[in-house]
């Protein structure tokens, strides 16, 4: 099919699930009994979704762009040598010499190792929300390789979250008694189903899920980023009845405008600077640029792609002193076009532009604030694991393709504005996210709960990813996570519907119970921990993103040795990850029952969960292959959406030392970064069968008590919620007692005094003006009034002969008044 | 002795000797009025006033006592008869009204209708 059609079927697959949502939100009480109908209305719409999404791949995306195997691309690149050589294209060896670029990294040979443009993507606006001064906010599309990848990814899961929750919320369809609130009355909790409410925030999540990643510029984005927080809230607080759950749903979403607000300065500084939000350039009919994007106008193709500040964020002072051309207005961005543009950098090298950088950097870390809070990493990571209290299916969805995913999403998206500054900044986040999260959930006894921290983890590997530079590998990651970690959520749905409890210690030995369950969920484990055969290319969908990730880790540490930790904590991240993922499925499916009642009471799920169950389990397996015969595969895929610029190893300006190497020179530590993914993951997981399933003399009790102390540490979740607690809500708390007290005793006292004396200068304003004056001229004119007309009286005296006479004397009168009048 | 009666008495007679008597009509009509007690006296009063005024329509009406040019023509007459048929109808309505007067009180004394007093 034609390109045009790919707005088109992307825009279907986005509002089906915002018209369900309406349908039911209006219909759904009477859609059956507590709304059935709902559900299947809202799995039809998501379904039809990921139909249209599929359309839009197979049908429109991959025949007018045929996929390149890019391994291919890696054999251009043997040249690249470990000392770091920044490439650069032969027509700015010129500017070398004149301070442009990096001297220290001077390269000449490298000229066929230009770096790339932007990737194919179609852009536009559809409708206009306001113009307001030069701030323009639209509602637009930006499609790429990558927009297409991720339509089908979220539909997919969410297809089949949805057909999961038609069987996992059945509770919902009569009346439900919730045996966690306890009424005062010493019962439980009695209300009426709510299956439809569910499926029509499930609806709205999709919605809005889609429209961040179809959304053409930063604004909408912005919008869309508030319509899953909002979601979230929606759906974390189902059980709004329960005080965790409505705790747990405030806290995620006040969390989350902690990133946000860090969001929103990020939105200032690049508006401020560049004068629009959009990603892509706008082109009118001809194909001619009609307004230029963010992504062209950091990156100029006579730049080579490289970033580079505009005129528009330098100091008036500091912008090219003699050149005339840049000076006019801030933020006139067309006049950088022609700064750079016209052989005017060959004559005039830019200066090393530090304002930029830090504006840039600013930006940069400003998005990423909010990609933090959605993301949950470092520091805003409590609320997720706090996000458990929702359904199973919301919890599978949430931290699987959508709202985690939206983060993460945004940071790939964004890519072409992060400075390497700000790239390190994500790195560090992600490292020591990705740490802290792991080691957490080693001791986690909820099941959920392990899988939160789980997610927590595997996002602080994509994040970290995409600061090393790896791109691909993660989003890559991003793609396979959303895989095996929905069904990993979904799996222990189906084990809490199965044994009615979150805690693995009353688990044990279910693989016999519910063998679907358990063997579908080794599968995602296996996938989790990369499991696959080293060197030779053969894994589970995790062995690829994570290898990659690791390749990248690699080659960012040799080239950066200072930054060693960043090398070192995704592989030690795999050994902690195997650990845990192994100790919840020993807990959960191996061994004996640890309690019997549950065990004899635990079935198997219905088809309706266990089918989307296999599904996933399918593509957990397998989303990283290439489709057999042909180049068909995620990453070459994801490759045309290679964010512009990325093709060249980049140095900081602000941390001259600091080296973003290129992907593709990740595939030289194929072997050492293989090597150490598999061993790690392997003792990880040798490690936990010897505690958890062998009896070898490592008893889980004994090793507690004998690592009291780390126990107690990570039991209490590195006591992050503690220290916010003393940080950030005891003193808040404290000081808004300080103010209640100033406002009750200072405040209020002013107030009421003011307010006495008002009364008794109204009360004199009252004895004079009001009762003397104002009174005493209308009783006046009423005493007046009525005087009058007691005298009047005596003149109707009902005698008719003296009407008579009134008559004609009041005639006679009237005639001599007439004749006086004439006279005059 | 005063100029204008003076005139009248020695002029032939015109306009004004009709408009001399007509006033005295009315003057006598609404003393009558005034006076009288009885209801019917007032009546009468009220049909002098009437014919006072129409004394006069006819008078300028008449185009021997003026001329073509300042008669009002049959226009007074035609007012005139209107005025007798309009007496007519008002003297039956009165009549009744006096009639049913009669009734209530027994007397037709008008002062004795004085309830509407203020």
């Amino acid at each position: 099919m034609d390109p045009s059609w790919l707005p088109k079927l992307l825009a279907l697959a986005w509002l089906t699930p915002l018209a369900s949502f309406v349908l039911i939100l209006f219909f759904g009480k009477h859609m059956g009994s507590h709304g059935k109908g709902a559900g299947l209305l809202a799995t039809t719409a998501i379904v039809f979704s990921a139909v249209c999404s599929f359309t839009a791949l197979f049908g429109v995306w991959l025949p007018n762009h045929p996929l390149q195997d890019a391994s291919h691309h890696s054999a251009q690149h043997e040249e690249v040598d470990s000392h770091a050589g920044v490439s650069v294209p032969i027509r700015l060896v010129a500017a070398e010499a004149e301070g442009y670029g990096h001297a220290g990294h001077a390269t000449g040979e490298h000229g066929e190792h230009a770096n790339n443009a932007a990737p194919k993507y179609i852009t536009a606006d559809w409708y206009e929300l306001g113009v307001f001064g030069k701030l323009k906010l639209t509602i637009g599309y930006y499609i790429d390789a990558l927009t297409v990848a991720m339509f089908c990814m979220v539909s997919l899961i969410a297809s089949c979250v949805h057909i999961y929750a038609l069987g996992y919320m059945h509770d919902e369809l009569h009346d439900f008694t919730d045996p966690e609130v306890t009424l005062t009355s010493g019962e439980n909790l009695k209300r009426p189903g709510r299956y439809y409410r569910f499926f029509q925030y499930l609806s709205l999540f999709c919605f809005s899920m889609f429209g961040i990643v179809i959304a053409g510029n930063i604004a909408m984005v912005f919008v869309f980023w508030e319509l899953v927080g909002i979601c979230s809230y929606f759906l974390i607080g189902f059980y709004i009845e329960r005080k965790s759950a409505s705790t747990a749903a405030n806290k995620a979403f006040i969390v989350n405008r902690v990133g946000d607000f860090g969001m929103l300065i990020g939105l200032m500084a690049l508006w401020s600077s560049l004068g629009t939000f959009s990603f892509g350039d706008m082109t009118n009919e001809q194909g001619e640029v009609t307004e230029q994007g963010m992504f062209s106008l950091l990156r100029t193709e006579e730049n080579d792609y490289h970033l580079q500040p505009t005129a528009g964020m330098v100091f008036e002072g500091d912008r090219f002193p003699e050149c005339n051309c840049a000076t006019g207005g801030s933020g006139d961005t067309a006049s950088a076009g022609e700064a750079s543009g016209s052989g005017e950098l060959h004559a005039k090298p830019p200066t090393k532009n530090h304002a930029g950088q830090w504006l840039l950097l600013v930006a940069g870390v400003g998005i990423f604030c909010g990609c933090v809070g959605k993301s949950a990493q470092f520091p805003l990571l409590t609320w997720l694991p706090d996000a458990m209290e929702g359904p199973t299916p919301v919890s599978a969805l949430v931290h699987s393709a959508t709202m985690v995913a939206a983060g993460v999403y945004l940071v790939g998206r964004f890519f072409p504005v992060l400075s390497p500054e700000a790239l390190l900044v994500i790195a560090y986040t992600g490292c020591i996210t990705l740490f802290v999260a792991a080691t957490i959930a080693i001791t986690a006894t909820d099941i959920k709960r392990v899988l939160a921290y789980s997610t927590i983890s595997q996002l602080g590997y994509m994040m970290l990813a995409l600061g090393l530079g790896g791109w691909i590998a993660g989003m890559f990651h991003l793609i396979t996570h959303a895989f095996f970690k929905s069904l990993l959520f979904m799996c222990s749905g189906s084990v809490i519907h199965g044994v009615h409890t979150n805690d693995m210690t009353e688990m044990g030995g279910l693989r016999k119970k519910m063998p679907i369950t358990a063997y579908t969920m080794l599968v995602g484990c296996l996938a989790i921990i990369g499991a696959g055969v080293p060197l030779m290319g053969i894994g589970f969908s995790g062995y690829y993103s994570k290898d990659a990730i690791i390749e990248q880790a690699f080659s960012f540490g040799v080239s950066n040795p200072r930054h060693w930790i960043l090398q070192w904590a995704p592989v030690a991240g795999a050994f902690i990850t195997a650990f845990y993922m192994f100790r919840l499925w020993y807990m959960t499916f191996a061994g004996k029952p640890r309690n019997q009642e549950r065990y004899d009471h635990a079935h198997e799920s219905p088809r309706v969960m266990t089918a989307p169950l296999v599904l996933l389990a399918v593509f957990a397996l397998g989303v990283g292959w290439a489709f057999p015969g042909t180049n068909l595969k995620v990453t070459n895929l994801l490759e045309q959406a290679r964010p512009v610029g990325t093709l060249v190893t980049s140095h900081g300006e602000l941390l001259p030392a600091l080296v973003i190497p290129n992907e593709h020179d990740a595939h030289n530590f194929l072997v050492p970064a293989g090597l150490w993914a598999f061993g790690t993951a392997a003792s990880g997981l040798l490690l936990a069968t010897m505690i958890y399933l062998w009896d070898f003399g490592l008893r889980p009790e004994e090793l507690k008590r004998t690592f009291k102390p780390l126990h107690s540490w990570l039991w209490n979740k590195w006591y992050f919620d503690e220290i916010y607690e003393w940080i950030f809500i005891k003193p808040t708390k404290m000081f808004s007692g300080w103010i209640s007290w100033i406002d009750r005793n200072i405040f209020d006292s002013i107030i009421h005094s003011s307010a006495a004396i008002c009364k008794g200068g109204s009360k004199v304003v009252d004895a004079i003006v009001d009762r003397t004056l104002v009174d005493g001229t209308v009783n006046t004119l009423a005493r007046g009034t009525w005087d009058t007309g007691l005298w009047l009286r005596k003149i109707q005296t009902g005698s008719l002969r003296q009407y008579v006479m009134f008559i004609a004397a009041g005639t006679i009168l009237l005639f001599v008044a007439i004749s006086f009048v004439q006279n005059i | 002795m005063n100029p204008i009666i003076a005139n009248l008495l020695t002029e032939p007679v015109g306009v004004s000797h009709y408009v001399v008597v007509g006033a005295f009509m009315f003057t006598c009509g609404v003393l009558c009025m005034a006076t009288k007690r009885n209801a019917l006296g007032i009546l009468m009063g009220i049909e002098m006033v009437l014919n006072g005024a129409n004394l006069n329509f006819i008078a300028f009406g008449s185009r021997y006592l003026r001329n073509d040019a300042n008669s009002l023509g049959l226009d007074g007459q035609l007012i005139s008869l209107f005025v007798i048929v309009l007496a007519a109808a008002e003297a039956a309505v009165a009549l009744a009204i006096v009639l049913n007067f009669y009734n209530n009180t027994g007397s037709i004394d008008v002062d004795g209708a004085d309830q509407l007093r203020g």
